[in-house]
């Protein structure tokens, strides 16, 4: 036995992992028709063979018993909420949505709302909201990382998260901050490992040591919301001590040009233009100034043989008073000192000061240089390319926090500093990153950008630059039903998903007709306060109609959030579908050139589901959106295959959704004419598309003229000129002016002026989470966080037979010092609460969490009866979901605000303050709150299996 | 370990089978030249021995996953105490058989001769039976030979007292000499057993830091991943908190060895007292396996 | 003579369980499965798994470790688990000193298990037979996989690339090589089981950085004439 090798190579197919929104490229192994094995794709250049816990459990995925397989409608007279359905088909369902949203588009097409959650084809699902001429469409980034986007993109034209990384192939030190298991699952991991193989030294900070922290040569536990303080201070140290990078700073960033500063001027706090300086760029000047020691004047900035000042005080020739960003930049660090920082974050001064010095000498004496010639903007030729081996990496840790704007761009000023972007070593760009600060997409600006069955003139989101690209009306109320563009989240990139449900219960800015949810668990895991906002979903108004009078949910589970739909639509699995990662979307790019992947069905989907694409594109010829029909009315697509091949950005670009093997005989790249067998060529190579840049162009993106000008060609950007890092942000001074009145143009509510006043700070500044500035917090006095299991993802996995086995129930980790205090017993049931709900939970001891903290792992909780399992499962009466803590929304003056970072709208997740206590003995032994059992039979499920389950596709049981 | 029923059983039960031949061919002995008891004690005495032995047979199949296959399990009786118990087992049966025959067939010469096979079969089985555990090293409760000694007079106490207590009905001439025989060696057992206790609990408990190989005094296991559970933390923990442990452990004391004993003084009759007997050797057996502490468990003991 | 292990580095090792859900996925299906899953919807679902991820705190706040722990089959050189087995189902290959099962031999007594040491076999409630990790054994000599796929599922998996495959009595294995530099230990060795599997530890790397250093001779500060450079004055001229 054993020796004999099995036929399972039966049949072989490349695509493109799922089961987290990492992407991997998989093999699947297939015996008749069925999964036998997934394995990594060796050839990969995300994962080079290696696949993770998830990715391996693919199969349990694809013949889970959760699955949705029919189409189904509430039932006539049904209440919401109590999932009673019936099984039709899908013509019905189309009708139903036909004759809705037509009637919708033709009326107001801001009552439709599409949001989406986990998803990774945005660049679809906008295109249909944009044709469609409904602003209200945002995926998931808004309550995800949008802080870390925003807080990059607005420095530094790019970001971590799918928009660049930390550099360890060359690295010496790696500070990973706030980081469990991020997007870039396992690049991430492979890295981290050869990073320490090789010597480097790598200190994670987090309040919690698990994942990667476990493996980090130093941990440094620090109190949440509060790195923003750690990071000022360092940038303190390293400047006071000149461990700063000056030529970088001069050369590459805003740091000397001349700001003005003359309170009175309308051009406070705004760069100076020099008349004479190099407009580049007629849509966003570039002439900017300096000011020249050696003459003593201001000069346009990049002038030749000019010795710029960084620190100091001038006067221009008309009298204007000026310093140079970076002067105000230490104004604003030379109190931030150490033993301020240290009081706030709780990490000894001296360890402050130790890690900034690591962080200066191995940027300064461990200088890298590769041998590659390029050319940066201004003509200069170098001859190699220099490296400062200091990489960072942070995610939601920063991101999730309503400080997470300002501590990013503290972060990205850091990295700046130390002369580490886009350099070896540092942070590296992806394609299509570097885009402009701020990247040329602009949402819609007014209430006149929508009108009935007309197209949006721009995508719905974008990247706001000026209060008049702002989502308002002339009173400035939001034009969009989250809020997002509007002065109270004026920078919201993604949009704020968290508070679509609430705000369209409430009817605030406005009621709308129908929600549309796709692969968000919105009724869970993906909303704050979560029990309420379940009661919202079935509220009726006093006419008896809902609140929300029409849910519509696509998903391809039985999740929480399906009970509560009108119309549910069933999607395919990863396994049975096209898909494409696109470079319109977020692309799996490597740092050496542009990567994007596709995904091709490798089995049969069940009979009834539909790839979600294809609803879209069904729904798009039905509603006669442009983008899917032909002038004569007829349908221009046959499918999404048929789409994605010949679907161009404007008519002749030739950038379709994906970049490889383009032309009629598929020799071009990026930009071509559509490839009738361009499918065909994705599947022969593994289903991904790796341009590689050629070595000069690699490095130095942001100001490498090659690289510049290519990007161009290709359609990565809009223009032609440098991107210059925004140490000083003129862009939020700009919000900031217009707070106080001393801007022209639009202006924030009155209500709202101090608040963006006060936020839209053009250097980066800590506040608490604003959270604690309401909060009791000596009666709260701990903070709540949770963490993504590296075994789960999100909600969705618990109905996965082998992942639920590694996490069938969640502790609330606390330390043991403050759970005694509070009287906890370690395996304990106890109380969490916070100001706006409380969780009954159990209780594990950890000497791995900082004392003022508490957390556990993410959506690990679940509803009874949802997914498919058993009401008694682990999930629903030992397991608890954290959310229920958290508030959507604070109070703002007599009203209320989204609880999120006031510039960005990101979902302030980890802000919330707890306080802890023991449930008495003759508590119920299981969590609260408990929900009603979801039905455990709909139309269309199978009945779960009820004792074993053993797979194997030809000796075995599935019984 | 977790104490598995049909271990217990088949332990107890055929320890107190073979107890009763061993009794029988002494008692044969004693007298030399013939019984001078009954034949149909020992007929009756042998009959009880081999069904208790059949009982403790199918008992042991309860424990395995495929008793269809259990045949195989005499192949390796080069390495396996578990494949010798398995061979002498039946081999002990089958002489006692044998034996109580050649009773039987009035033929004492033979009887006398053949006897020895049985005693040393008999013997034999019961260092099997107690190899079986203590052969298992990594169990240092169990691994050392006072396991062995321990198996073999608790077996042979309980027989002798399932030997008296019969003896009460049908050989009354011999039964106050059995009980007296089975009061000694239920004191002696309790020695054996007394023994093992106080040298269980004197053991060092295992390290968890020379489990996962790190060097420090102060290491907490957080979880193990199969929060639902897994064959390891079924097989190895009784899941009893101490109180009951405790209990069990009175009880196996009382009712194995101080009670049979008192009883025995105050005349209480012997077949009651085995049943006591009996019940208490359950008891002890549960603990037994109770406080063995594996060491996986180490690797096992937080969710 | 082979001795084929693994090698499984916790300087890298980030507990993710990515071993231990492949290895399932390809034990269940293959050679050695299928593996059952009890309750596999509902309340306590457990199932027969190969490999395990424990975890671990060392240590006391701020200074604790966090540790993970992948646990399978050792493929002892010196394995209790294998005289114990009355049928001969347990039985360690002397070709490349893979420890294995024939579940068409085993009688489910369970001995085995209690004589392993390490808590790495299972029970598989379904089939009623012991099974453990038999090293992908149905993988290392398939001639139809390419050769750099010859190895365990877990192996290929691992993101971290903690875990290595290879032979351990070839002393010039990357295996033997990493057990040498890299001080690689086995668990609980004093057993006398001579576990073939081996764990490399920890290792911390340091940056030691000195007060000189830190200010450098040729400071930006000084052309800058920062208002704060003065504060540098003194470190400086000590640096001549
Ligand atoms: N407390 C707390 N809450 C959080 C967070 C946190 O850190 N703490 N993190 C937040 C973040 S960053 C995020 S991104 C959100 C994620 O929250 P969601 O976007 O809601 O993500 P999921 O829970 O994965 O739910 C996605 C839905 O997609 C379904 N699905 C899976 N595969 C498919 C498919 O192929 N097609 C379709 N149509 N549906 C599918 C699943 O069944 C599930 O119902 O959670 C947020 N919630
Ligand atoms: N396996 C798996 N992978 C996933 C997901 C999943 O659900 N499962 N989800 C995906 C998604 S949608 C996302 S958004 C990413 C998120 O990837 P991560 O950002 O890695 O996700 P989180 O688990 O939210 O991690 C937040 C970390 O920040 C720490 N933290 C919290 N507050 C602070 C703070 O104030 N300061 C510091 N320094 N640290 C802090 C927490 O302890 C935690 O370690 O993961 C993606 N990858
Ligand atoms: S990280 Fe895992 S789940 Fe995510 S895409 Fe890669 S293999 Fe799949
Ligand atoms: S796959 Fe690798 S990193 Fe992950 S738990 Fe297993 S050994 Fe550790
Ligand atoms: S680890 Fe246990 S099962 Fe594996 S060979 Fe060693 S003793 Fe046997
Ligand atoms: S369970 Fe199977 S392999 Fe283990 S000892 Fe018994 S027969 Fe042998
Ligand atoms: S070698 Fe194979 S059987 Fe053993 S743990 Fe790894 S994947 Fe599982
Ligand atoms: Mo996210």
């Amino acid at each position: 036995m054993y020796e004999a090798s099995e036929p399972i190579r039966n049949g072989v197919k490349a695509t493109t992992c799922y089961m987290c929104a990492c992407r991997c490229g998989i093999l699947v192994h297939v015996q008749d028709g069925k999964v036998r094995y997934i394995e990594g794709n060796p050839d990969h250049p995300l994962n080079a063979g290696v696949i993770c816990a998830k990715g391996g459990s693919g199969i349990m995925k694809e013949y889970s018993p959760a699955r949705l397989t029919v189409p189904l409608k509430r039932r006539q007279g049904a209440e919401r909420g109590k999932g009673e359905f019936e099984a039709i088909s899908w013509e019905e369902a189309f009708a139903i949505l036909e004759e809705r949203l037509a009637r919708i588009r033709a009326t107001d097409p801001k009552q439709f709302a599409l949001f989406t959650g986990r998803d990774q084809m945005q660049a679809l699902t906008g295109l249909f909201a944009r044709q469609f001429g409904t602003p209200n469409y945002a995926a998931h980034g808004g309550f995800c990382s949008v802080n870390m986007a925003a807080g990059m993109i607005y420095t530094i034209g790019g970001s971590f998260w799918e928009f660049g990384g930390p550099d360890l192939e060359h690295a010496k030190l790696f500070v990973m901050i706030g980081t469990a298991e991020d997007h870039h699952s396992n690049p991430l991991k492979r890295e981290i490992s050869a990073f320490k193989r090789r010597g480097g030294r790598f200190i994670a900070i987090n309040p919690v040591r698990t994942g990667y922290a476990a493996i980090a040569d130093e941990w440094i536990p620090i109190r949440p919301g509060t790195d923003g303080a750690l990071f000022l201070a360092l940038m303190h140290e390293l400047v006071r001590l000149g461990l700063y990078d000056r030529d970088f700073l001069i050369r590459y960033t805003n740091a000397a040009f001349l700001v003005n500063q003359d309170p009175d001027s309308p051009d406070y706090g705004l760069f100076v233009r020099h008349p004479e300086g190099a407009i580049i760029n007629p849509l966003r000047p570039h002439n900017f100034a300096w000011w020249d020691k050696n003459k003593g004047c201001a000069v346009p900035d990049h002038s030749a043989q000019c010795d710029p000042a960084l620190f100091g005080a001038f006067q221009l020739a008309d009298g204007t008073p000026v310093k140079p960003a970076f002067q105000l930049l230490w104004e604003r660090l030379e109190t931030a000192t150490p033993q301020w920082a240290s009081e706030i974050t709780g990490i000894p001064a001296e360890r402050i000061r130790r890690l900034a010095h690591e962080m200066g000498v191995v940027a300064r004496d461990f200088q890298l240089e590769l041998p590659i010639a390029w050319t940066d903007w201004w003509g200069e030729k170098h001859d190699r390319v220099i490296g400062r081996p200091v990489a960072f990496h942070a995610m939601r840790g920063l991101a999730a926090h309503s400080n997470g704007f300002q501590t990013i761009r503290a972060l990205a000023l850091l990295m700046t500093i130390l002369g580490t972007i886009d350099r070896p070593g540092g942070f590296r760009h992806r394609a299509p990153y570097p885009r402009a600060v701020p990247p040329n997409v602009r949402p819609p600006n007014g209430p006149e950008a929508v009108a009935p069955n007309s197209p949006l003139k721009t995508a719905p989101l974008g990247w706001v630059e000026f209060p008049e690209d702002l989502a308002v009306d002339e009173e400035g109320n939001p034009l969009r039903i989250d809020k997002g563009f509007s002065w109270e989240h004026p920078l919201s990139a993604h949009g704020l998903m968290h508070n679509v449900i609430t705000n369209a219960w409430r009817g605030d800015p406005y009621p709308i007709d129908t929600l549309f949810l796709f692969m968000a668990n919105m009724a869970w895991n993906s909303s704050m306060n979560t029990a309420q906002v379940r009661r919202m979903l079935t509220d009726k108004r006093p006419d008896g109609e809902y609140k929300i009078p029409f849910l519509v949910v696509c998903d391809a589970f039985y999740s929480e959030t399906v009970p509560f739909a009108d119309l549910v639509l069933p999607d395919t699995t990863y396994l049975e579908r096209y898909d494409c990662l696109s470079l319109l979307d977020r692309p799996i790019s490597e740092f050496d050139g542009p990567v994007d992947s596709c995904r091709v069905p490798v089995v049969e989907p069940p009979a009834g589901v539909k790839p979600f694409q294809e609803v879209l594109l069904e729904l798009g010829y039905r509603l006669k959106l442009p983008a899917f029909t032909n002038p004569d009315g007829s349908r221009k697509y046959a499918d999404y295959p048929d789409f994605i091949v010949h679907f161009e950005t404007q008519p002749g670009s030739g950038i379709g959704f994906l970049a490889g093997w383009r032309g009629e005989n598929g020799d071009l790249a990026l930009r071509g004419t559509p490839n009738p067998s361009q499918w065909k060529r994705y599947e022969e190579h593994g289903c991904v598309f790796h341009y590689k840049l050629p070595p000069g162009m690699r490095y130095m993106r942001n100001w490498n003229r090659d690289y510049l000008k290519w990007a161009q060609e290709v359609g990565f950007r809009r223009d032609f000129d440098p991107i210059t890092i925004h140490l000083y942000s003129e862009i939020l001074q700009r919000f900031r002016l217009a707070a106080q009145g001393k801007r022209p143009g639009r202006q924030p509510p009155e209500a709202l002026r101090e608040r963006v006043a006060r936020f839209f700070d053009p250097l980066p500044f800590w506040y608490p989470p604003i959270e604690d500035e309401q909060t009791d917090t000596q009666r709260f006095p701990l903070r709540a966080l949770t963490q993504r299991p590296m075994a789960m993802y999100h909600s969705w996995d618990s109905q996965n037979a082998w992942l639920r086995q590694i996490h069938t129930f969640n502790f609330l980790y606390v330390h043991p010092e403050t759970a005694k205090a509070a009287g906890i017993a370690d395996g304990g049931w106890m109380w969490v609460e916070s100001r706006w709900g409380k969780v009954r939970c159990l209780c594990r001891y950890s000497e791995a969490v900082e004392p003022n903290t508490v957390w556990t792992w993410n959506a690990i909780g679940k509803a009874a009866g949802a997914w498919n399992l058993s009401p008694d499962a682990n999930e629903a009466k030992q397991g608890f979901l954290l959310n229920h803590l958290i508030s959507e929304e604070l109070p703002f003056g007599a009203g209320r605000i989204s609880n999120s970072d006031p510039i960005t709208g990101q979902a302030a997740w980890f802000d919330v303050r707890v306080r802890i206590y023991p449930a008495t003995p003759g508590e119920p032994k299981e969590s609260w709150p408990q929900f009603d059992p979801q039905p455990e039979a709909i139309p269309g499920m199978v009945e779960r299996p009820k004792r074993v389950v053993a797979y194997h596709l030809t000796k075995g049981v599935m019984e | 370990m977790r104490p598995a029923f049909s271990v217990l059983f088949l332990t107890t039960l055929i320890g107190a089978a073979q107890g009763a031949a061993i009794i029988l061919y002494a008692l044969f002995l004693a007298k030399g030249s013939g019984p001078d008891a009954p034949l149909a004690f020992y007929l009756t005495t042998g009959g009880v021995s081999l069904l208790l032995l059949a009982a403790g047979l199918v008992a042991s199949f309860f424990h395995l996953g495929h008793p269809e296959r259990a045949w195989r399990a005499v192949t390796c009786w080069r390495t396996s105490w578990l494949s010798r118990e398995v061979i002498v087992l039946p081999l002990f049966g089958f002489a006692e058989l044998l034996w109580l025959l050649l009773l039987w067939q009035g033929d004492w010469r033979a009887a006398a001769a053949w006897g020895s096979v049985m005693a040393f079969l008999a013997i034999a089985l019961y260092v099997c039976t107690g190899m079986i555990y203590a052969a298992v090293k990594v169990l240092r409760e169990w691994a050392h030979p006072i396991t062995v000694v321990n198996y073999l007079l608790m077996g042979v106490a309980s027989g002798a007292l399932l030997t008296a207590g019969i003896a009460e009905g049908l050989a009354p001439a011999v039964a106050p000499m059995l009980a007296k025989a089975a009061l000694w060696l239920t004191l002696i057992a309790l020695v054996g057993r007394g023994v093992s206790l106080w040298r269980n609990a004197r053991i060092p408990p295992y390290s968890t830091a020379r489990a996962i190989g790190v060097h420090h005094q102060r290491i907490r296991q957080i979880s193990q991943g199969s929060m639902g559970g897994n064959y390891n933390m079924r097989e190895y923990f009784h899941g009893q908190p101490p109180e009951v442990v405790r209990a069990v452990l009175i009880a196996a004391l009382g009712a194995g060895f101080l009670a049979p004993v008192v009883l025995l003084l105050l005349g209480v009759p012997a077949l009651l007292v085995f049943l006591l007997q009996y019940g208490g050797l359950l008891a002890e057996r549960w603990y037994f396996f109770a406080e063995a502490r594996h060491p996986q468990n180490l690797y096992y003991q937080v969710v | 003579m082979t001795q084929f292990a693994l090698v499984i580095d916790l300087n890298v090792c980030v507990g993710c369980h990515a071993c231990v859900t492949n290895c399932k996925q390809w034990n269940t299906g293959g050679e050695a499965g299928p593996l059952a899953d009890l309750n596999p919807y509902g309340k306590d679902p457990n199932g027969t798994f190969f490999n395990r991820i424990l975890s671990y705190e060392v240590g006391t706040f701020p200074n604790t470790e966090t540790w993970y722990l992948p646990k399978s089959c050792l493929h002892c050189e010196d394995p209790p688990c294998v005289p114990v087995c009355p049928t001969g189902a347990s039985y360690k290959r002397k070709s490349d000193g893979i420890v294995l099962v024939d579940y068409d031999k085993c009688i489910g007594c369970k001995y085995c298990s209690w004589a392993c040491p390490y808590g790495v076999r299972e029970f598989d409630e379904e089939r009623k037979v012991m099974t453990k990790c038999t090293l992908c054994v149905d993988r290392l000599y398939d001639t139809s996989l390419p050769e750099s796929r010859r190895k365990p599922a877990c192996v290929l998996a691992c993101p971290a690339g903690a875990r290595i495959f290879g032979d351990i009595h070839d002393p010039d294995s990357e295996v033997s090589r990493r057990i040498r530099e890299e001080g690689g230990f086995q668990l609980m060795p004093e057993l006398g089981t001579r576990p073939a599997n081996h764990y490399l530890p920890r290792s911390k790397t340091v940056l030691p950085i000195d007060e000189a250093q830190v200010v450098r001779a040729e400071n930006p500060l000084r052309h800058d004439e920062a208002p704060h450079a003065t504060g540098l004055q003194p470190i400086e001229e000590e640096m001549g």
